[in-house]
């Protein structure tokens, strides 16, 4: 996507010094854009314009039903003044602070010590990756299943027969969160760990003889060169895992779905609250100023993030 | 890239070629002189099939007239309704649940019935009154075909099993607890195996305590057309106390119990449920055991009450001159007591009018007569927001059973959070 108008754009420069001898030059890049305008179309109306939309739609009172009317700030004021709206945001940042160091220090110690067996190599990192493969919905659905009370729930029955007291899980405004975080945190496992491997395999092995030849311990070649030159990796990975729990969805409607984001709002994330709001109370306008603010948080961090990155390791 | 490039192409044509042939539909209906009206509804197996059964006898009957149904997923029904009126297509003849009525009447999405064909007293000597809900001023602005009240469901193995009468189902309050603890079972460690009671508050219980357990504590759920909340009383405090002893001290059942009531039932593992007329289909296919229906039992000096839902039908604003008139024939087959009958025979649903349901043949019937005594003494909640206020009810009860606070709090806290919803929703 990005590749294609660059090049355009050069040929375009050079037609224009060179317009008298290269018509034939012009006429491509007439012909580039032309096929160009399909995606630009496509993504303008389905993706670009709603986006648009949905900044205009925040400062209306609109409720699908009937015309949209400007209110200003009122969808903002309301927002900032409704106690669900900070218990979600609480509870959207709880799944990032949870879910992103949890997944990313598993993922990165599966990966550290799958990249040092050989036997049944291929094997394991296909198994580890399996879950990634798999739709959210149906893993929710399963292991919603796995945290049922007795005498359904396999995790329940198991505890009854060790003697062990019964857990709540989803029907706790304590464990809820965590219990839901279970599923994601091991789903998003495999696409990291696979990652983590291709910085592993990256960094030369010659770094790591003239280490040990130098007699550094293994532990201190972790923290001072394994871990250094994985800092795009690891980069990359908090990125696109952040935006991830921030963004969690599937597993708390599915894992919940007679109350989602329940019990007692324990488990709601943004997302959720803005479906509500949309599609269950038809309050659009509200919903919509919901979305805007969630813009606001992803463009924020993904901005932090990529400055980061762009720092020299 | 290229993908997208053939998607975008692909929906392209095939927008141009469904245009053409609605193009094309159009002028062969025009041709044939007959007026071709749209029905609306979502899609539920048998209320699809009843409707294609009745369209198939009124259009046997009136030649000149067409119906199209088209049908869409519940989820997305009201959407699309209201997308496609205000892009000026659509239904002529569209379904809606009594709750939305306000939502479509302000959005000027349906018209009032027109009077010559449904006088409003003839509306009001034949159906039962829970059509008042869709009355605004002196005009109806739809009328349902079917309505659905609630019943007790009981499990006869587990009542048997008891060394209780398999066909004597609680008459009271008092009866439905005694006999649930009598079939309770638990393991050794306390936790529930196969529940007595099976509580289930996203589903039917919420509409239980709202309308029938605080009026049977000697409260009232609402005021002034449901538009102020009454229920943040100390009779409300006790029905609340009465529906979450049932798990705190009664220890009959348990909130999530086999995820919901009714799998929990269907599994054979609850003796006594409270659901509607429409699981009457799911229950059908219980294999295991023999099951029954109860009226909702009653409170201890006899009062009982239901709660009664239905989703009716109405004339769209865009249906005018011939389409109106062909749509008002329609609409009165549907609501006439020959379609009734093939509701209540394909759907299961209980027929609106009075002459139709109260035969002796259809209160004799075991299933449908507990459902049809209910609808006698039934209320319609006038939801302002249906999900957010079983939402509110839901919380209240959660507050009690998690949180453990107490009833009389949670009872008021509900109603006061209740009662702002309501007052933002009707201020617009």
């Amino acid at each position: 996507m990005r590749e294609a108008p660059a090049t355009a754009h050069g040929t375009e420069g050079k037609a224009g010094r060179l317009s008298d001898r290269l018509t034939l030059s012009t006429k491509r890049v007439l012909w580039a854009w032309l096929f160009l305008a399909v995606p630009v179309v496509f993504y303008g109306a389905i993706r670009f314009w709603p986006t648009a939309e949905a900044f205009w739609i925040s400062f209306t009172d609109w409720n699908l039903l009937r015309p949209a009317q400007f209110v200003g700030l009122d969808n903002y004021r309301r927002l900032l003044a409704d106690p669900l709206f900070w218990k979600v945001f609480a509870n959207t940042f709880l799944y990032l602070i949870l879910g992103t160091p949890v997944s990313l220090v598993l993922s990165f110690a599966i990966a550290y010590h799958l990249d040092r067996v050989r036997f049944l190599h291929g094997f394991l990192r296909a198994l580890y990756f399996l879950p990634f493969l798999t739709t959210a919905v149906a893993m929710a659905w399963v292991w919603r299943y796995f945290f049922q009370p007795v005498p359904i729930g396999p995790i329940n029955n198991l505890l009854a027969s060790l003697g062990l007291p019964a857990q709540p899980f989803l029907r706790s405004t304590v464990q809820a969160l965590p219990t839901i975080l279970v599923p994601a945190v091991w789903a998003g496992m495999g696409f990291q760990i696979i990652i983590f491997l291709a910085g592993l395999r990256a960094i030369p092995t010659s770094y790591y003889e003239a280490a040990r030849i130098d007699g550094l311990s293994e532990r201190a070649i972790l923290w001072r060169i394994t871990l250094p030159l994985l800092k795009p990796t690891l980069v990359f990975l908090v990125v696109f895992a952040s935006i991830g729990f921030l963004r969690i969805f599937d597993y708390v409607y599915n894992m919940n779905t007679n109350d989602p984001g329940g019990p007692l709002d324990s488990t709601k994330p943004l997302v959720i609250m803005i479906y509500q709001t949309a599609f269950k109370s038809y309050d659009i306008g509200y919903a919509s100023a919901q979305t805007v603010v969630l813009f606001l948080i992803l463009l924020v961090l993904s901005l932090l993030q990529l400055r980061l990155m762009r720092q020299p390791t | 890239m290229r993908m997208s490039k053939r998607i975008a192409r692909n929906s392209f044509t095939k927008k141009l070629l469904a245009g053409a042939a609605f193009g094309i539909g159009l002028t062969l209906a025009g041709q044939a002189g007959a007026v071709e009206i749209e029905y609306w509804q979502y899609i539920f197996d048998t209320r699809v099939k009843a409707m294609d059964q009745l369209i198939g006898k009124f259009q046997a009957a009136n030649p000149d007239i067409k119906v199209k149904q088209t049908t869409f997923p519940y989820a997305d029904y009201q959407t699309k309704v209201s997308a496609a009126v205000a892009a000026g297509n659509g239904p002529d003849v569209v379904q809606l649940f009594y709750g939305w009525l306000d939502g479509f009447v302000a959005a000027k999405l349906i018209q009032p019935l027109p009077k010559d064909a449904f006088p409003n007293a003839a509306i009001e000597a034949d159906f039962f009154p829970i059509v008042s809900a869709m009355k605004r001023g002196d005009d109806y602005y739809g009328l349902p075909t079917a309505v659905r009240s609630l019943a007790l469901f009981y499990n006869k193995k587990l009542l048997a099993d008891a060394g209780l009468d398999p066909n004597a189902p609680p008459k009271t309050l008092d009866d439905l607890v005694t006999m649930a603890e009598k079939t309770v079972k638990r393991d050794g460690a306390g936790n529930i195996t196969s529940e007595g009671f099976a509580l289930d508050m996203a589903g039917q219980d919420h509409q239980w305590w709202r309308e029938v357990l605080v009026r049977q504590f000697g409260g009232a759920p609402y005021a002034e057309g449901d538009r102020k909340v009454t229920y943040g009383d100390a009779a409300g405090a006790k029905a609340l106390a009465f529906y979450t002893d049932l798990q705190l001290k009664r220890k009959v059942g348990q909130l999530g119990f086999m995820d919901e009531a009714q799998a929990a039932f269907k599994a054979g593992k609850a003796t006594f449920t409270i659901d509607g007329t429409f699981r009457l289909g799911a229950f059908s296919a219980i294999k295991g055991f023999e099951w029954g229906v109860a009226e909702l039992p009653a409170n201890a000096q006899g009062v009982r009450s239901n709660y009664a839902s239905y989703f009716a039908n109405a004339i769209t604003a865009k249906a005018e001159g011939e389409k109106k008139a062909a749509a008002a024939k329609f609409l009165s087959y549907l609501t006439s007591p020959e379609a009734m009958e093939v509701w209540l025979k394909v759907v299961g649903e209980l027929p609106a009018r009075r002459a139709v349901a109260l035969t002796d043949a259809n209160l004799a019937n075991p299933i449908h007569g507990p459902f049809l005594a209910g609808l006698t003494n039934a209320h319609t909640t006038m939801f302002v927001d249906e999900a957010a206020q079983r939402q509110i009810t839901m919380d209240m009860v959660n507050r009690v059973l998690l949180q453990g606070q107490s009833p009389a709090d949670a009872v008021a806290a509900a109603a006061t959070a209740e009662q702002a919803l309501i007052d933002r929703v009707t201020k617009k």
